[in-house]
């Protein structure tokens, strides 16, 4: 399937797998944060374009698999 | 650059009868290990031979054991990552580098030899602690802490040991706070550590070093359940224990690793950083110019040197593939954080420190659900530290040449165990 540029990602997190240590948060602090128990919270599921870059950096240093960026169908 | 593809694996060792007065084999397939540096800054030479070539390289530890050992960033993320890569020491193939760990580890189940589920449930306990906001907020009293430490160090006739007169003095400091351990010896945990850590202690002396160390915890723990502080050890006291969902003999496991991990290497890093900043001026003057790369230049410090390389001790409860080769079911398994943050494939030119690189992809804090727990407050521990130190003490210089600084080669993270400095 051909993307279109520009068309935006769709993030989720497993807290089921969160090992917490904030990979996420420190990539992309506008899209992610973590609770007081410190596993992930999305801020932001819909990733406006702006932010992609960050939201891919944020599944690549997840170290748990928790994060990943999906582009909605 | 593409890698040529894995060859199935031949033993030679099993192949041909060793001849008993021949030289040790030293193929690929049966490496001495560990390997140690041949300069302080650097992962051993060998690594880079070990990523290159196609098929595992399979090592022969002290113990006799030959675990495989994982050198390429990707195949290192992939052999952590994996759900069957196992950290239980109990298993008898786990590559322990020293008897003594191994034969503690598997007796008082640390959470980071532990899998999951156990290993999850420890966890969560402890990375509320550690969040990116709540290690923010310890910004000031770790700035309190080393500008204290920095004015100690200066005391000092000099030479100086920026080792146990500075670094030492911050990391032990940092972590005692956050868990609520009271402050009487500095030096305590230095020498706990130094036996707990060493591959050349024995069981023995490892319990008699670490049951030093629990009966102070086990009296904390008595003290903070009655009278409950703003700390670790009371949260942990008055929260899981007190709701029975840990034993007390695993907490005090739990708190004393974290107390080591902690403090150790922390204290390694520190030093090792400002004589890597002093070698390279150029680096420096970046740093002094624009402040704003400091956060940067603490991760590629991080990468650079990899003190924990070999930290990463697994076994393999399937098979795990991997573009280099596959590990066997049942196989024990080194997953080299050092080879990985110098592959040139990831990080281009990787013996070049630059404070620019603005990678931090590395794996100094490993991968995988026991990626270090207290990466946050390890990243602004050393930041701070650094800063302080050469904002306060700008004429600092080594005293010694590289080669001649005496290396913590026994310890399962890599460090210097002193390091000379006047100003
Ligand atoms: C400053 C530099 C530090 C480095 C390079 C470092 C490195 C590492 C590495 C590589 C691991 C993974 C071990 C494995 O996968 O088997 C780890 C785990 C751990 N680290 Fe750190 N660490 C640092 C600082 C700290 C600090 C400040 C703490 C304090 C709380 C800490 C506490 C721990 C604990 C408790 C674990 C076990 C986590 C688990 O198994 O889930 N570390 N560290
Ligand atoms: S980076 Fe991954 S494991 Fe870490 S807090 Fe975020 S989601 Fe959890």
């Amino acid at each position: 399937m051909v993307t279109p540029t520009g068309s935006t990602l769709r993030l989720t997190a497993d807290r089921e797998v969160c090992a917490g240590a904030g990979q996420c948060v420190r990539a992309a602090p506008d899209l992610f944060d973590q609770d007081d128990d410190g596993l992930v919270v999305v801020l932001r599921a819909d990733v406006p374009p702006e932010a992609s870059e960050r939201a891919l950096t944020a599944a690549d240093w997840c170290p748990s698999g928790a994060v990943a960026a999906h582009r909605p169908r | 650059m593409t890698r040529p593809a894995p060859e199935p694996f031949t033993d030679p060792v099993a192949a041909t009868a060793p001849d008993p007065a021949a030289e040790p084999v030293r193929t690929h397939e049966d490496t001495p290990f560990p390997l140690v540096r041949s300069c302080p800054f650097t992962p051993p030479d060998d690594y880079a031979g070990m990523r290159e070539r196609p098929g595992l390289t399979r090592a022969r530890i002290p113990s006799g054991k030959r675990p495989w050992l994982v050198t390429r960033h990707e195949d290192v993320r992939a052999a952590l990552s994996h759900p069957a890569a196992s950290s239980d020491a109990r298993h008898p193939a786990f590559p322990a580098l020293g008897d003594g760990e191994q034969a503690v580890a598997a007796e008082l189940r640390p959470f980071i030899r532990m899998d999951p589920p156990d290993h999850t449930r420890v966890r969560r306990m402890l990375v509320g602690e550690f969040t990116v906001r709540r290690v923010r907020a310890m910004r000031p009293a770790i700035e309190a802490v080393c500008a204290e430490q920095v004015e100690y160090l200066l005391g000092r006739q000099t030479p100086a040991d920026l080792v146990a007169d500075y670094a030492n003095r911050v990391s032990t400091t940092v972590i005692c706070r956050l868990l609520g351990v009271p402050l009487d010896d500095l030096e305590f945990f230095r020498r706990i550590t130094s036996i707990s850590g060493s591959r050349d202690s024995t069981a023995e002396e490892v319990n008699a070093a670490l049951g030093e160390l629990f009966g102070l915890i086990d009296r904390l723990i008595d003290d903070k359940s009655k009278d409950p502080q703003d700390d670790l050890i009371s949260r942990l006291a008055t929260g899981p224990l007190a709701r029975g969902e840990i034993t007390r003999h695993s907490l005090l496991s739990q708190i004393g690793i974290t107390l080591n991990a902690g403090h150790e290497t922390s204290r390694n890093m520190i030093p090792l950083a400002a004589l890597a900043l002093l070698e390279h001026p150029d680096q420096m003057a970046l740093l002094r110019e624009d402040p704003d790369l400091w956060p940067g230049a603490v991760d590629e410090l991080l990468r650079y040197l990899s003190v924990a390389d070999v930290i990463t001790l697994r076994v393999a409860t399937e098979d795990i593939p991997l573009s280099s080769g596959t590990i066997p079911a049942g196989d024990g398994y080194i997953a080299l954080l050092g080879a990985a943050d110098h592959d040139p494939e990831v990080f281009p030119e990787p013996e070049r420190l630059d404070v620019r690189r603005a990678q931090r992809n590395h794996v100094a804090f490993g991968y995988g659900t026991h990626q270090c727990v207290g990466q946050n407050l390890g990243r602004l521990e050393i930041e701070i530290a650094l800063r302080v130190l050469f904002d306060r003490v700008p004429t600092l210089r080594s005293e010694l040449a590289l080669a001649d600084l005496p290396a913590r080669s026994s310890s399962a993270i890599f460090g210097l165990d002193e390091v000379p400095v006047s100003w």
